[in-house]
């Protein structure tokens, strides 16, 4: 920290002594910062819409974007500059004023999420002590831009497509914000800095694996992406919320939404893989940018698989997943992982130092718990769903149809 | 100090955040052709003519959703605390919590119960 901090009381000393007065001297280096880390994500986001066709072109046994650049890398910078040349049309009903402020808000939005991100111990853009509280206010207030894209483009589709999106994001809220629990009780502390640091000795992935799941879940549902993306659903609702865009303000919507499954991912990986921590990170600490970007990109990636791999869930089966699975699994979760840590500390077993050793008997019980809960969830959509089709069952043969019959008739192709 | 200084990165990070997809925005508005006509700027309903308005009254279908989320919320809220201070908290603070998410999840199953949870 004192590093950062002496580099700082540099730039500063260096803009007071040409002249500059010590306020506007902060002020110059604060603006210098908020440029550096924003600038992160947008040179970011025209990558990751290359890996993300390549990765989806690959699944579905295609090249992907080939021809523009090495390995068709500047496709999405051509992509931009044509965006750019392109008429933005304004429908006519549309409410100027908030129809415009959308986009801007989607882009921004996501961005400011970077500024607790911590990238190496010694480079992140505020330590706030409530880091994580800070995450889920700004992410949350894209459910703001949905529903002004969607209310002001007054467009039927854009309409109804905001409405279940609304729906589905507040919904996956709940999940996430329980799940967030979880690592605020082990650490005891709401910092991103301090979130990292107290996973030295074992990652939270292997203390809490099923809030991490749920963590990823509900990231996977806030982020509009595949199997949930239902904002989008193109077959249905034509594009949804962003309908009536075209130009650069759609693709505002399109990068910011890019980017948010990336910022997902990163966070995944800030709060449950445990950041920057690597090998000799603690002597180079500029190691930290290495280890969280692959940590980070191991998450990206599955979901990006999943994304080209698993079909879209209709409205009722999501609704029904989030309150009547998820919700319930992550409040049980709590007070499980609540009480194994009372169960531990009374025990004697609680880590008191920060090293691997230390922290492997807590991580035992609390992993056993995890899996205690995995079982018997397991049961559960088994039970529910044999008993589901013995009564299908039951109604056939009430009717006369056998199962095989109704397989074969309403089978295609025949 | 530095504390003061965390947040006033935030305060400069969210005057400054609006300008970075503001300035693309506006370069398309300097650079892409401008031929607006009636047809081109009419509300695209899949090529049927629109009918009506549509700031007209909707059935909000997810406004039980919201209530049920607001709830949960509300009480997340003040768990946080709970669980930040929960390293130092003993069984009793372990019962406590318990009551709490009783009551909480007792408005799910209230809710579920009276198919709330159902989308209509």
């Amino acid at each position: 920290m004192n590093e950062v901090v002496c580099s700082i009381n540099h730039v500063v000393k260096c803009l007071t002594d040409a002249g500059v007065t010590p306020d506007l001297a902060n002020l110059l280096t604060i603006i210098g910062g908020v440029v550096l880390v924003a600038t992160v994500p947008l040179i970011t986001v025209i990558f990751l819409i290359w890996i993300e066709r390549k990765v989806a072109a690959r699944v579905q046994d295609r090249l992907g974007p080939n021809r523009v650049g090495p390995f068709g890398l500047l496709q999405t910078v051509a992509d931009a500059l044509k965006m750019l040349t392109k008429e933005d049309i304004t429908p006519i009903g549309a409410d100027k004023f908030i129809y415009n402020l959308a986009p801007i808000i989607a882009f921004a939005t996501v961005i400011l999420i970077w500024a607790v991100i911590p990238f190496t111990p010694l480079h992140i853009g505020a330590d706030l002590s409530i880091g994580l509280l800070y995450f889920v206010a700004v992410a949350s207030i894209g459910t703001v831009k949905i529903m002004i894209a969607g209310w002001s483009s007054n467009n039927k589709y854009a309409l109804l497509g905001a409405f279940r999106t609304i729906a589905q994001l507040l919904s996956y809220e709940v999940p996430l914000v329980l799940s967030l629990l979880i690592p605020v009780m082990i650490a005891g502390t709401m910092s991103m800095q301090g979130l990292v640091h107290a996973q030295g000795g074992m990652w939270y992935v292997f203390m809490a694996p099923v809030a991490a799941v749920m963590f990823f879940i509900a990231n996977l549902a806030e982020t509009g992406r595949a199997p949930f993306d239902l904002l989008e659903a193109e077959s249905e609702i034509i594009a949804g919320y962003n309908i009536e865009y075209s130009g650069f303000k759609w693709g505002m919507f399109m990068a910011g939404e890019f980017m948010h499954a990336f910022t997902a991912s990163l966070l995944a990986a800030v709060i449950f893989l445990g950041g920057w921590w690597g090998p000799g990170v603690e002597q180079v600490p500029v190691l930290g940018f290495l280890y969280l970007g692959l940590k980070t990109f191991v998450v990206y990636l599955f979901s990006l698989v999943l994304r080209s791999t698993v079909p879209r869930v209709r409205i009722d089966q999501l609704m029904a997943l989030n309150w009547k699975w998820l919700v319930p699994i992550s409040v049980a979760n709590v007070l499980v992982t609540a009480f194994l840590l009372q169960l531990t500390k009374a025990l004697g077993l609680a880590p008191q130092t920060g090293d691997f050793a230390a922290a492997l008997p807590q991580t035992i019980i609390l992993l056993l718990g995890n899996l205690a809960i995995v079982l018997v969830v397991l049961n559960l959509v088994r039970n529910i769903g044999r008993n589901e089709r013995m009564a299908a069952a039951a109604t056939d043969a009430a009717v006369g149809h056998s199962e095989d019959e109704r397989v074969a008739v309403g089978a295609p192709g025949h | 100090m530095a504390v003061v200084h965390e947040w006033a990165f935030i305060g400069v990070f969210f005057s400054l955040a609006w300008v970075f997809p503001f300035l693309p925005i506006l370069g398309a508005r300097l650079l892409a052709p401008r031929k607006p006509n009636a047809i081109k700027q009419s509300t695209y309903e899949c090529g049927v003519e629109t009918v009506g308005d549509t700031w007209v009254q909707f059935k909000v279908q997810y406004y039980i959703y919201g209530l049920i989320f607001l709830v949960f919320d509300v009480e997340v809220v003040f768990l946080f605390p709970w669980a930040l201070a929960y390293n130092q908290l003993d069984f009793f603070g372990f019962f406590a919590g318990l009551v709490f998410i009783f009551f909480l999840f007792d408005a799910l199953v209230y809710a579920w119960r009276k198919d709330a949870l159902e989308w209509v």
